[in-house]
């Protein structure tokens, strides 16, 4: 048992060591989003100040704003780089050769990449949000921690499931790139990503007819529902609800990438001798 | 041949090699537009949400939005050369070619690379404008007109001095630093909402620093008839787009400094 899972335990822990070499990368990425944070939360307060009543409230807001800038590297963007160029080198050979199964290999290269960027990010973003913007006085912009215990232990499960979930996305990213060819075929991610994650207008701010459908399309589960379970706004059955949804689409990503990459391997072409 | 027929050409030839490969060229077009409008359809979301912000409604911040967006879109397809200077010129010491040539550099890095997919975005700009156009109850003038085609010529100086300034500094840390994208990409964010909303410091930032408030929200409040709001007369609302110009002058003045500081990585 432990034996079997020793390799994926290594490829995780290597490709964490890989990601923080990119430090300065990181610290220019890091800066950009604090302004960038900083812009929609003056926005948001303006927003807020002519319609105060509101599904969420305007500190619940800022706290939306900077969690989605401390979790952005865990977003499904792109595919896995690698892949893209083994895919181009025609290296893809060597990831059929290796002795394990691939998709979970591919999920846990995944897992490793969004988990080692997030982390980097996300510490520094809690200080400068939630312990230095209180300090300099600015305490009604600030991040603020979860209203009570449980809210937090939820968030802990949902943002793990929302890391497996965009682990998942990526994984069949990987595969339509691997089965197109190209590196462009990811390109579709951010179109679909961005818009219905909630990172553009928190979902909850949308129509209200619309609600459903937006809770249970799969990539509410990536910014929208771990958010508002961590400022208590999906509680009990709602945080569950929230929960069952990212499991739900976590389980169909992976049973569609391993059913679609069965077919893809089955025929792919290798480029070079 | 003179300068604008070699910018010609250099366009000319940079559109053949993008259509070699015609789909994906039309895929990052469409992803480009879709990607943007989203973005777009967003703002109409929070406005179907919460009505107006600080009193200015959807259709006025359509049209500042619809400018800001344009003009920096416009920029974006012509200065990709300043923008990729760094890793593409400096770090690979390719700028020694570049001023070996009889040509002016800033022409040569013009014609680098020509990022056709931003019309995708152009596009979005052009859509937000004919919202605001269409959705305001603006007594359209022949002054009017040119007053708005005026900031967005300010605009695209100013992203084109933006983007100037970036390539500067890659003389210095030879890679293409992330951090400017705060000013283009997070300038556009900023100023297509009109300046009143912001903190004072940042107002402030917006107006005297890098002016998108100059090129955007005084000339267009000046439109929208608002100018009491921006705290400026319409005439002075009208002559602020010059900004823009300032800007990029000053930002030939750092090139210049950088061109006589640059030395080859070699070989």
């Amino acid at each position: 048992m432990t034996a079997a899972i020793l390799p994926y335990l290594a490829i995780l822990r290597a490709r964490f060591i890989l990601m923080l070499q990119y430090r300065a990368a990181a610290f220019a990425g890091f800066a950009t989003q604090c302004w960038w944070g900083v812009i929609k939360i003056m926005v948001m307060a303006a927003f807020y100040a002519g319609a105060a009543h509101q599904p969420i409230n305007l500190a619940q807001a800022i706290t939306y704003t900077w969690l989605g800038q401390a979790f952005l590297a865990l977003l499904p963007w792109q595919a896995d780089a690698e892949i893209s160029e083994a895919v181009e080198s025609g290296n893809i050979a060597y990831e059929r050769l290796r002795p394990v199964d691939t998709h979970l290999l591919w999920l846990v290269r995944a897992a490793a990449m969004r988990a080692a960027n997030t982390s980097l990010r996300l510490v520094p973003m809690f200080i400068v949000a939630a312990v230095l913007l209180p300090l300099a006085g600015l305490a009604e912009w600030s991040w603020r921690l979860p209203p009570n215990l449980a809210a937090g232990a939820l968030f802990a499960v949902s943002i793990t499931l929302a890391a497996l979930l965009s682990s998942g996305f990526t994984v069949l990213l990987n595969i339509a790139v691997t089965a197109l060819k190209t590196r462009r075929a990811a390109n579709i991610a951010p179109v679909l990503v961005t818009p219905l994650s909630g990172m553009i207008v928190p979902l909850v701010l949308m129509p209200a007819w619309s609600q459903p459908l937006l809770f249970w399309q799969p990539f509410a589960g990536l910014v929208d529902i771990p958010y508002r379970i961590y400022f208590a706004n999906l509680t009990g059955v709602g945080a569950l609800a929230g929960l069952a949804a990212q499991a739900l689409w976590i389980v169909l990503f992976i049973l569609i990438g391993r059913a679609w990459m069965n077919r893809v391997m089955a025929r792919v072409d290798m480029q070079g001798g | 041949m003179n300068g604008l027929a070699l910018y010609r050409s250099y366009i000319r030839n940079c559109l053949r090699a993008q259509m070699l490969y015609p789909t994906a060229f039309l895929l990052r077009l469409v992803t480009q537009f879709a990607i943007t409008i989203t973005e777009f359809a967003g703002l109409f979301a929070l406005f179907v949400r919460f009505g107006h912000i600080r009193g200015w409604t959807f259709a006025e911040i359509a049209l500042f939005y619809g400018t800001v967006s344009t003009a920096f879109a416009l920029t974006d397809v012509a200065t990709r050369g300043f923008e990729m200077f760094g890793p593409q010129f400096v770090k690979t010491g390719d700028f020694d070619r570049v001023l070996l040539r009889p040509r002016s550099a800033t022409l040569q890095l013009m014609g680098f690379e020509f990022g056709f997919t931003s019309l995708g975005r152009v596009l979005q700009g052009l859509i937000a404008l004919a919202v605001g156009v269409g959705l305001t109850p603006i007594d359209w003038s022949v002054a009017k007109a040119l007053l708005l085609l005026w900031a967005m010529t300010g605009g695209v100086a100013l992203f084109f001095g933006i983007q100037v300034l970036q390539g500067t500094l890659s003389f210095w840390t030879v890679e293409s630093l992330e951090i400017v994208n705060t000013l283009t990409y997070g300038g556009v964010e900023a100023a297509q909402y009109p300046l009143d909303i912001y903190a004072a410091w940042f107002r402030k930032f917006l107006i005297f620093v890098v002016p998108l408030g100059c090129v955007v929200y005084f000339p267009v409040a000046a439109i929208l008839g608002r100018s009491d709001v921006a705290g400026v007369t319409p005439l002075v609302g009208a002559l602020t787009p010059f900004a823009g110009f300032v800007f990029l002058a000053i930002a030939f003045a750092a090139w210049r400094r950088g061109i006589r500081h640059y030395t080859s990585t070699g070989s």
